[in-house]
């Protein structure tokens, strides 16, 4: 891409609620290919917290090894960022979500780094239900070393070096139903309109939130014979009822035509409106949102949009009991037992 | 038979046992009786990878010269496990005791002329007493105890004071218990009256000392070093130090509203472990996990990122004895290099060797301070045999002046208040020590990107070379600053010619050989307790022209480090290496020194 940016923004740029033009959630310049689909999705993370007025210091982005896990350097700049070890960053950031609780923690993983070597902690930081937004951007191949199939290329897919993969895929959408995740959603790097709210959604369930985004490699993975390309993609869409994030203060400013929507209320007391298909299912329930993927699946299509929601779970600090305050905010008065308790323990070890 | 053991406060005892059985709590009620009886004591528990069923063994010393090493050998067996009797019979000390269960008779074979049996039939009377099995098996642990109280002349009041301490919330299991120690005692009196010359005396020598695990102590120091977030998962012999941690933060950690000030996750992996650890660490708490050699291996690439990216890690090894799954219940000095040097790249890490479980508590509360101060992992370097077994030692005692060394930090203020740039890797002060932030400080200034690729002294990557050596010499002035801060080297000397050099648990066993050792041949010592090493031990090891180095590794790891770092002449360090996965005896060392010095009396040139 192009390595020099301009500074210029419009005059008339919105700032937010908190006074904040989009330009205060930007990162450094992207240095992935040109056309690369990571970069649509880390400028909808910058949308989506433009939007919901965060401050970009109190959110926490931690990724892993791969192009998808460059891309925290390019969004939220005022954020502190963590790239850690190949498929490693769940368990960094369950370590952070333990010390502080009160951060926004935006996990950024690939395929690559998900799917094969971070397949263990993946599932178990869905299992623990930690409290964090985990976006895999998902393209099928190994970028950066140039695009070897991964886990998520899809049986009979080929890539640039045109051998069809002979393995099946990970679905990891799937997946993370069944290891009990509060959030599903699958979304397309290309379609900023349903990626925007369905991140946002992320960010405000209290809980694991995981996006499967495709979004192809157009160096590597963009032929007419793979199924994680811009064409292949575009034309085998399948979208379950496409949401609005309304924000708590806000009135209702569309009208839903009766019996079309429902409503859904997140813990912070804002909502998502859900325009129901023909054919919908019940969100809330796991059985049939891996049903629903299985059937669209079944007609060679990909199921998108919100897949599953269910706010019944508490988080990682919910299961084990923690304090309100976060644990690095402890001084070492309230930590420390002090010299008071050794009399009593040393006896009991005489 | 004449030539009997005859011995007051000073032998050994073994207990041969099937695990799973209950033996352990009655052989832990004698090795505290002995304790409380103010005599030095040290028990050792020798224990099989596995959960009922297989040969398990209790070794207590008793010393009244306080030696509480291993001495090796053993003058008493309880030998109670079928599977091991025979062997049990056959290594007993010439002179020695055999005790058994005459419940069924002895076969023809066990006749030994320089071996005193003492039978008592310890199914008979528990079957006669009790009518549950389940108590018919723990009771029968109970009478053979009873027998030995009356066996050793033991003061049996002492045991009447350590059932009601130990049932005190269970007070009506105290009379049946003491039942049975009367059982135990009143058949020995009746049967074997006078013929035991081993004796246990009341003495006072044990002062205020306390009894504790090293596991236990280690646990306690990270609840008082503050530490609030474990990951971790099991392995032996580190999984009690969680437990420990576990225990002491339910105690003192959980407030009003029954919400814990602490988090503890047991992890999928050590991976996933030590991942936890630098997350937290990276946002401001103080973070810990504990494991064994698997679990360093498992852990390398982590320790490496922590270097580099240089954040707070401390890692509690309690070594087992290797390679790949080894002994895994036996004990071993043998991850000394792969934890100095964990990680691929040019990495080294701060090791601190505890010798006592008081120690342990003190270097897991100084662990936090170095690798909060210093930004890097620190890692105690334990071992099953400290860990795992109760050892006696000084009291835990705690100065409620002393304030955490959170190291360098810098505050939403000290953000505002700067003139210059901020750089996360800049080395303003010289100490190769830069100014970190956490994360949520401040709205405009101090975020960064952590990486573990090449970085720049602000944070962002560049693949100039010369800016990744000039890192990575910044990361040894801050090697060089560590020298001052860890631990020195505990050196006693009076200007010899020889030294014996020891660390970690080697320490009970090398001080009692340094007492016989120093009746026929003077030599100073030094008890290493951290790396890197510090001017002490580089001028220790220039001053003596022989080095005897005790290691509980085949391969003398520490020597190698001493060799590699320090510059110091391999040819006049003389290893002492024990790596059977036993606690390494005092005979051994003095043993191979004596012997070393029958064959060379005198180092090269010196002809004192």
């Amino acid at each position: 891409m192009t390595y020099i940016r301009s500074n210029f923004r419009h005059p008339a740029l919105t700032p937010n609620d908190k006074g904040y033009t989009i330009k205060h959630y930007e990162g450094a310049l992207s240095t992935l290919c040109a056309g690369c689909g990571h970069d649509s999705i880390s400028a909808a993370i910058v949308k989506s917290c433009y939007e919901l007025a965060l401050e970009p210091h109190q959110i926490a982005k931690i990724s892993g090894i791969g192009c998808s896990s460059k891309t925290p350097t390019y969004f939220l700049g005022k954020a502190h960022g963590f790239n850690s070890v190949h498929g490693r960053m769940p368990s960094v950031s369950v370590g952070a979500n333990m010390a502080n609780r009160d951060l926004l923690y935006i996990g950024i993983s690939g395929d690559g780094d998900t799917a094969s070597i971070g397949m263990g902690q993946f599932a178990h930081v869905v299992r623990r239900n930690l409290n964090m937004v985990y976006i895999v951007m998902n393209n099928g191949c190994y970028g950066l070393t140039k695009g070897q199939d991964s886990a998520t290329a899809d049986l009979g897919s080929a890539g640039k070096k045109g051998v069809p993969s002979v393995f099946d895929s990970i679905d990891l959408c799937e997946l993370a139903l069944q290891l009990g995740a509060g959030m599903v959603a699958r979304s397309f790097s290309g379609d900023k309109k349903q990626l925007v709210p369905l991140i946002k959604t992320a960010i405000k369930h209290q809980g694991f939130s995981f996006i499967d985004v495709i979004s192809p490699c157009v160096t590597f993975n963009n032929t007419p014979s793979s199924t994680k390309g811009y064409e292949w993609v575009r034309d085998h869409l399948e979208a379950t009822g496409t949401i609005d994030y309304i924000p708590q203060k806000q009135e209702l400013s569309i009208d839903y035509p009766a019996g079309t929507s429902r409503e859904v209320v997140l813990h912070d007391g804002s909502s998502l409106h859900l325009n129901k298909n023909s054919d919908d299912y019940d969100l809330s329930c796991r059985k049939s949102a891996i049903d629903k993927i299985e059937t669209v699946k079944m007609d060679q299509q990909i199921l998108t949009g919100l897949i599953y929601l269910n706010q019944s779970q508490p988080d990682t600090h919910g299961k084990i009991q923690t304090v309100d305050t976060p644990l690095n905010a402890l001084s070492q008065d309230l930590l420390c037992p002090g010299s008071g308790v050794l009399e009593v323990l040393n006896e009991s070890l005489r | 038979m004449s030539n009997k053991i005859k011995a007051c406060n000073d032998f050994v005892i073994r207990f041969a046992n099937v695990n799973g059985s209950g033996s352990a709590s009655a052989n832990q009620l004698f090795s505290k009786v002995v304790f409380r009886s103010g005599v030095p004591v040290s028990a050792k528990n020798i224990f099989p990878s596995n959960i009922q069923g297989l040969p398990t063994w209790f070794e207590v010393r008793i010393s009244e010269n306080g030696y509480l090493g291993r001495r090796g050998g053993y003058d008493f067996v309880v030998a109670v496990n079928g599977q091991t009797m025979w062997k049990d019979y056959q290594e007993l000390e010439p002179g020695g005791y055999f005790f058994y269960d005459s419940s069924k008779q002895l076969p023809d074979t066990y006749h030994r002329d320089d071996v005193t049996h003492l039978g008592v039939p310890l199914t008979d009377i528990a079957n006669s007493h009790y009518t549950e099995p389940r108590l018919r098996q723990i009771f029968k642990n109970i009478i053979y105890v009873g027998a030995l109280a009356y066996l050793f002349d033991m003061d049996f009041s002492v045991f009447e004071d350590s059932i009601a301490r130990q049932f005190s919330k269970k007070e009506k299991l105290i009379a049946p218990n003491i039942q049975a120690l009367k059982l135990g005692f009143d058949y020995a009196q009746m049967y074997h009256q006078g013929v035991c010359q081993l004796q246990i005396h009341r003495r006072d020598l044990n002062g205020d000392q306390i009894m504790m695990e090293g596991n236990d102590a280690a646990g306690l120091g990270a609840v008082f070093a503050g530490a609030t977030v474990a990951g971790w998962y099991p392995i032996t012999p580190s999984t009690s130090v969680v437990e420990a941690f576990e225990k002491h933060c339910k105690k003192y950690r959980v407030d009003d509203s029954g919400k814990n000030k602490f988090a503890i996750l047991q992890a999928e992996d050590e991976l996933a472990a030590i991942g936890m650890v630098i997350g937290a660490s990276w946002n401001g708490a103080r973070a810990f996990t504990a494991t064994s050699g698997p679990g360093v291996s498992l852990m390398s690439e982590f320790l490496g990122l922590a270097y580099f990216a240089e954040i707070p890690v401390v890692l509690m090894d309690i070594q087992r004895a290797g390679p790949s799954t080894g002994m895994p219940t036996r004990t071993q000095q043998s991850d000394v290099l792969s934890a100095a040097y964990a990680s691929h790249g040019d990495t080294k890490h701060v090791l601190l060797f505890p010798s006592d479980p008081k120690e342990c508590f003190e270097f897991t509360v100084q662990a936090f301070d170095l690798a909060e101060s210093l930004q890097t992992p620190v890692i105690l370097m334990s071992d099953l045999d400290l860990g795992m077994n109760v050892h006696q030692c000084d009291p835990i005692d705690w100065n409620d002046c002393y304030r955490y060394q959170r190291g360098k930090v810098l505050s939403a203020q000290d953000l505002d208040d700067m003139t210059e740039r901020w750089g996360r890797y800049l080395d303003i002060d010289g100490d190769g020590v830069p100014y970190r932030t956490l994360p949520g400080t401040h709205p405009e200034k101090g975020a960064f990107f952590t990486r573990g690729s090449s970085h720049d002294e602000y944070a962002t990557y560049t693949e100039d070379g010369s800016v990744y050596a000039r890192g990575m010499k910044r990361l040894l002035l801050k090697w060089q600053t560590a020298k001052q801060k860890v631990p020195s080297a505990a050196i006693k000397t009076m200007g010899h010619h020889d030294g014996m050099v020891y660390y970690g648990t080697s320490a009970y066993a090398a001080k009692e050989a340094l007492v016989h050792i120093q009746r026929i041949h003077a030599i100073d010592s030094m008890c290493l307790k951290s790396f890197p090493f510090g001017s002490e031990v580089s001028e220790f090891l220039a001053s003596h022209q022989r080095i005897f180095l005790v290691e509980q590794n085949r391969d003398a790891q520490m020597k190698t480090l001493l060799v590699n770092e320090l510059g110091v002449s391999p040819d006049k360090i003389i290893s002492v290496l024990n790596y059977d996965g036993m606690p390494v005896t005092a005979q051994f060392i003095r043993d191979q020194v004596t012997t070393y010095f029958a064959s060379t009396p005198h180092a090269l040139g010196n002809q004192s």
